[in-house]
This record gives C-alpha cells, sequence and structure tokens, in this order.
C-alpha cells in the first residue's frame, strides 16, 4: 500500500503515452497519460473502439509503451479480465513470476451503453483489475453523438439545439453508484479538474484487493466547444458548482470527498455558458440543472 | 500400439468434447451456456471443480464475452477454450473476424444449432454459415470419437506458427451433443506429449516486449494483413494435413488422410453417384451407401472435414468423372441454394471438372433425416436429368409443396 500521496513533484517523469493524435486540450488523453504515470510500463492495457484507441494504435505508429489491445466495442470489461485471467492462469501454472495489473480506459459511451454488460460480469466476477471511464459525455470519436452519459441541456449532433427541442432531455445515467451496487472493492469518481486526486485514487484502485473503477470526468474541447486552454479550468469549475462531485466508494462505504455547503456552489451558469454545447440554453434550463444538482446533493451531502 | 493406453468411455458428444478439452490443458475456459452445447461446459465446470483442470473458468455474462475474454487470454499467450451454439454464435459473431484478424489461436466448439425465427433449439447447421467468411478454420465432425480427437487436432493446427488461426469444431446438436456413443479417451501423457504446451508467439503481448495488437491499419496497409491471413488459412491445409497424419500414427485414428485430412471418402472411388455430406449425417448416408452397394449400385459418399479452408483440389479431383453428384446440407442462404452447394460447385468450375450436381437442403430444425430420405436422394441422383427439371435445389420430407 502506497503511503505517499502523489503530487506533480514525485510524480514520474517518465511517459508511456505520447506520440498520439489526440486533439489539443484533450482530457481523456491527459487522464490516460497521467494514470499511466501511477500504473506504471507493467501494467496491461484494454481500449475499445473510441477517441484513444483511434489516436494511438495506427499501423506503424503505436503510441502506448504499455502492453494494449484494443477491444471489441462491448467487450472492454470482458477483454481486460481475459487478459488477467490469462496472466494469472500463467503464474498459478508457475509459467510466470507475476501477474502484471490489467487496466482497461473506455469512453462514456464504451462504459455506460455499449459497454455496462461486460462491465458489470467482470465486477461480479471479481477479477482484480482496473476500470477507468474516461467521460467526456458524448460519442466524441463517431462526431459528438448523445451517450447515457450526456448531460441534461446538452447538445450534440444527435441531440442538436431545434426549435422544439432543446438539446439532451435526459440526465446522466448514475455509473459511480451503479457500479459501487455491485459491491466492488474500491470505486470513485474524479475530474481532470483535481489532478492529485485523480492520480491518488489510481493509486487506491492500484493497491485494491478486487476490482476497482474510476470515473473521471475529461473535457473535450472540439466536442464541447470550449478552447484548448480551458480543460483544466473548467473540469475543475464543474466540481465547483456541483454539477460534478468527487467521491468514493470504499469498504461498502460512500464518501465525498469535497463536500459543498449550498451556499458556497460556485454559479451555474457561467460554466455552462462558456461551452457551445450548453449556449442555446434558457433561463428555465439552467434553473432545471440547478434544480437536479440540489437533488442530487441532497443524497450526496449524507456520504460527508 | 497405442489403444493399450486408451480408457474406453461412454459419452456423448458434448463429454467428448470436454474430455478432449481437458487433455489439451487449457489455461483459460471463458464459456456461456446454451442448449445444446451445456453439457460440455457444465462437465469442464466439474473437472474444474473436482480438482481435475487446474485452469481460470470464467463465469462470462455472455458469449461476446466469453470469446473477447479469450481474446485477451490468447494475446497473453494463454491456450483457451470456448463453446458456444446458434444465437451464442451470431451473438459473438462480431469477436470472431477479430479474434482471426489479430491471428490468436482459440479454439470453439459450436454445437450446431437452428437460428431463430422461428425459435428452435434442435440441430441444423445454419448458424456457422453466417461464420464461414470470418477467417477461422471450419471443422465438421460425425462422431463422439472424431469430436475429440479433433479438440486435440484443432489446438495443434491453430497454434502452428504457419497458421496461427482460431479454429472452431463444429458437431451437430443434439444428434451428437446428446448422443452417447463409446469413445476412446487417450491417456494424458500421451496428448502431453502430442500437444505440448503453447509457445510464445512473436505477436502476443509480454512483458519485456511490449505490444499493441488489434491495432488500425489504413487503406495502404489494411489489404495486405487480409491477403495475408487468407494466404495463411489457404496454406493451413499442409498443417491439417499433417498433424492429421502425426495423429493417426500416435493414436491410431486417421480421418481422411488419403485427402489430405480434409474429406473423407466411402466407397468414393469407383462411385457413379456421390453424395457430398457434413457433419452426423454422414453416418445415416455410410448405411444407406452400404445397402445400394448391395443392389449392386455403384454409389459413394465424400465427407468434407473441413470447410475453411476449402479443400478445392481434393474436392475435385475426388468428384471429377462422376456421372452424378449430391450435396445435402441443413443449411439455405435464403433467396439463393445452401451455401455448401455454392461451395462445391465454384471448387469443381474452378478446376475445369464439369459434374451435374444437386443440392439437397433437410433436416432443418432438427427434423430427423432418415435412411428413407437418402435413398430418396441416390434415386434422384441416379435420375439426375430427370430430377433436374424441378431445379437443382431440392427438400428433403418436405409437409407442404416446395
Amino acid at each position: 500500500m502506497s503511503q505517499v500521496k502523489l503530487n506533480a513533484r514525485n510524480i514520474t517523469t517518465d511517459e508511456y503515452f505520447y506520440g498520439h493524435k489526440a486533439c489539443g486540450g484533450c482530457g481523456e488523453s491527459l487522464a490516460l497519460r497521467l494514470a499511466l504515470k501511477v500504473l506504471g510500463e507493467d501494467a496491461y492495457l484494454s481500449l475499445p473502439a473510441g477517441c484513444m484507441s483511434a489516436v494511438s494504435f495506427i499501423y506503424p505508429n503505436m503510441a502506448f509503451k504499455n502492453n494494449a489491445i484494443i477491444t471489441p466495442f462491448a467487450a472492454t470489461a470482458a477483454v481486460a479480465t481475459g487478459i488477467e485471467a490469462g496472466l494469472r492462469a500463467k503464474q498459478v501454472l508457475g509459467k510466470r513470476d507475476k501477474a502484471p495489473l490489467s487496466v482497461a480506459f473506455a469512453g462514456d459511451g464504451g462504459t455506460a451503453d455499449i459497454g455496462i454488460q461486460a462491465l458489470s460480469g467482470a465486477i461480479d466476477r471479481g477479477e482484480k483489475f482496473i476500470y477507468i471511464c474516461t467521460d467526456n459525455e458524448a460519442y466524441m470519436n463517431t462526431g459528438i453523438q448523445k451517450s447515457g452519459l450526456t448531460p441534461f441541456g446538452a447538445a450534440t449532433t444527435t441531440t442538436p439545439s431545434g426549435r422544439v427541442i432543446r438539446g439532451t432531455l435526459t440526465e446522466k445515467k448514475n455509473m459511480f453508484e451503479i457500479v459501487a451496487a455491485h459491491g466492488i472493492s474500491y470505486a470513485a469518481t474524479a475530474s481532470m479538474g483535481y489532478l492529485e486526486d485523480f492520480m491518488n485514487k489510481v493509486q487506491k484502485a492500484k493497491d485494491a484487493k478486487g476490482p476497482a473503477y474510476i470515473h473521471v470526468y475529461a473535457p473535450c474541447p472540439t466536442g464541447w466547444g470550449h478552447e484548448s486552454e480551458e480543460t483544466i479550468d473548467i473540469a475543475k469549475e464543474v466540481v465547483d458548482t456541483g454539477l460534478w462531485y468527487l467521491a468514493e466508494y470504499e469498504n461498502g462505504q460512500f464518501k465525498l470527498n469535497k463536500n459543498i455547503a449550498p451556499d458556497k456552489f460556485a454559479p451555474i451558469a457561467p460554466y455552462l455558458k462558456r461551452q457551445g454545447r450548453f449556449k442555446h440554453l434558457l433561463q428555465e434550463d439552467v434553473d432545471a440543472i440547478e434544480a437536479a444538482r440540489d437533488h442530487k446533493w441532497a443524497t450526496l451531502r449524507t456520504w460527508a | 500400439m497405442s489403444k493399450n493406453n486408451h480408457a474406453t468411455a461412454f459419452l456423448n458428444g458434448n463429454e467428448a468434447i470436454a474430455f478432449g478439452a481437458k487433455l489439451c490443458r487449457p489455461e483459460v475456459i471463458a464459456a456461456y451456456p446454451i442448449t445444446p452445447q451445456t453439457k460440455a461446459v457444465e462437465r469442464l465446470s466439474q473437472f474444474v471443480q473436482d480438482g481435475e483442470l487446474e485452469t481460470v473458468y470464467m463465469h462470462v455474462e455472455s458469449e461476446h464475452s466469453a470469446l473477447s475474454a479469450c481474446i485477451g487470454a490468447s494475446a497473453v499467450g494463454a491456450r483457451t477454450f470456448t463453446a458456444t451454439s446458434s444465437q451464442g454464435l451470431l451473438y459473438m459473431l462480431e469477436c470472431l473476424p477479430y479474434a482471426a484478424g489479430a491471428r490468436l489461436p482459440i479454439v470453439m466448439m459450436n454445437a450446431n444449432r437452428a437460428v431463430a425465427t422461428p425459435w428452435n433449439i434442435y440441430g441444423d447447421q445454419m448458424d456457422v454459415f453466417f461464420s464461414l467468411n470470418s477467417g477461422w478454420l471450419q471443422i465438421f465432425v460425425e462422431n463422439g470419437q472424431e469430436a475429440l480427437d479433433m479438440v486435440i487436432q484443432s489446438y495443434k493446427i491453430a497454434e502452428d506458427p504457419r497458421v496461427m488461426a482460431p479454429v472452431m469444431l463444429n458437431i451437430d446438436g443434439f444428434v451428437m451433443t446428446h448422443t452417447y456413443e463409446s469413445v476412446l479417451v487417450p491417456s494424458q501423457d500421451q496428448v502431453d506429449a502430442f500437444l505440448p504446451p503453447m509457445v510464445a508467439f512473436d505477436h502476443m503481448m509480454q512483458d519485456q516486449h511490449p505490444m499493441s495488437m488489434c491495432i488500425s491499419a489504413g487503406n495502404q496497409h489494411n489489404q495486405e494483413f487480409k491477403i495475408r491471413q487468407h494466404r495463411d488459412l489457404e496454406a493451413s491445409m499442409a498443417v491439417i494435413d499433417q498433424v492429421g497424419q502425426d495423429f493417426a500414427a500416435v493414436f491410431g485414428r486417421d480421418y481422411g488422410s488419403a485427402h489430405g485430412g480434409m474429406l473423407e471418402g466411402y466407397h468414393l472411388e469407383d462411385a457413379e453417384v456421390v453424395l457430398v455430406t457434413l457433419g452426423s449425417v454422414t453416418g445415416t448416408a455410410r448405411v444407406v451407401v452400404d445397402q445400394l452397394r448391395a443392389q449392386g449400385k455403384k454409389a459413394g459418399l465424400l465427407k468434407l472435414r473441413v470447410i475453411r479452408p476449402f479443400p478445392t483440389l481434393a474436392l475435385a479431383k475426388a468428384l471429377a468423372g462422376k456421372l452424378a453428384v449430391g450435396v445435402f446440407e441443413k443449411d439455405l442462404s435464403f433467396g439463393y441454394e445452401g451455401s455448401l452447394y455454392t461451395n462445391v460447385n465454384s471448387a469443381l468450375l474452378q478446376q475445369g471438372v464439369y459434374v451435374k450436381s444437386m443440392n439437397f437442403v433437410g433436416g432443418l430444425g432438427g427434423r430427423d433425416v432418415s435412411q428413407a430420405d437418402l435413398f430418396e436422394v441416390f434415386e434422384k441422383l441416379y435420375t439426375i436429368d430427370e430430377a433436374l427439371k424441378q431445379g437443382p435445389v431440392h427438400y428433403t420430407q418436405m409437409r407442404c409443396e416446395a
């Protein structure tokens, strides 16, 4: 178990993910880069179809220093646990000394939509692996279509801001609590706005005895309509507004890492208005988003 | 020499597959239950729970995950086994070309079963034909003994560095999976000597030489990957032949070595009319051929054992000069004809072998194919000019106007 808290000063300067073709300011690629600094080069990686595989496995240029595999879209957790099983079998049979960690990275659609069945099955089996959902709230690789994690109000190419319907009508699927409901060894939410928190949660996931899940909020300048240099700032602001939250599930208990008093939330409107995907929202929409946040926080505060 | 090392067991086809798989010491098994494959995975589970088989058994939540888990395990060099059928095969279908393109030597049993709708759990061969273009070797067996023996051969073929392709071992649902036969089970020592542990291969993920797998390749490179895969699958015929001969030398059972292991003949050489079969119907056809021969008729049988790669040369050579050829299959490509018939005709035409041929489609949804049905088939082949007036595709035992 690692005791020293990870931060910008003690994290390795080695790079394990570079030369890829992600957009400038990409939150997902930053999440992978930092997570790998915690996980190290021994980890075996599984990624489904999505931006991160599309930008990093282009023959003959491979961007991962680690062993890595693109999985069938629906099967990220199945492939990752298959790798784990293969390595463990070889260790049990005395054909190798150790079984390195198996780690999956998938986006919001790959996790909450098409990959949720395989993820549930893998967590249920209790195999030791880490699953990191890099959530940029839509199918970005195919061109910004709505996923089960697209938030209310957001415009996507399949939920555009129309004359009658203004963007997405549904709320984000609650992946963190869905995963926790399996009784998983460790689960956490994180945001690219709070990098030390994220890295230390990756470390906890690494130390967990069984399956671990981290859901990290990762802005997408291309899909969200903001400047590349705003990625970290927006990922911080979403937590400060209470529209996303930092929490953990450990030993069967929820824990809120950053409690914010009702009168201390950063204002919602500026967060929304700086992103092209929310520009069309009316005051009543902003009010609805605020009401949903307050409703959610009534539960979150019971974890504090 | 070898029979002394065998134990005789009374097994159904599912169990024969399970015993065969156990002898091959798979390191990871991932499977999802589906009728009529269930007894195979139940038996393997029992081996594991009783401590008779040291493997990681993954109770996956779907067929899609079953094959995906095998892809992951195989990608780190583990020997893997899975089994499926029908809807399950179709559910995992996208993972089939995936595994083949990644050149992973996975072995999978497929209990051939009808495809919905209408729903039907019984045996026919329509499921496997959906996967014919997936890059898997497609092997068919006639009885429990051949099923067990071909599991062992399948690993040997799949893991050969010249092949490195997954193998689907097809066994007719119920007629074989649920029928008990006396089966010789080789000793573990014998199988260990024939099939050593899988060795590391260059393109797998490994600690010292990290690998990116299942990569993307654009239009500058994609076609070369595919053609290489195609060529290697064609070249696997030589490996199938060699493995079959080696197996016969050690275990004393020969499957079609006279035809490179790709097909088996029965009264084939001097036959005037020949029925081409796939799977368990071959057993019934043998009896019918025997009776026709007793009547002085020169009837023969050609059992296809492998249809991917397709034995074009061996087939054309075996059928050249015949008066009539019939292709019996429990399969139909809607709007055309049985797909096996298409493959057979194409092979003959390619090789300049012009014989009159007919397609007999039957046994769909588990309908019994009786000796009487096959007598009728041969009757039509003997009067093929007359029969062809109704078209090349005939259906056995129709209960209404075809």
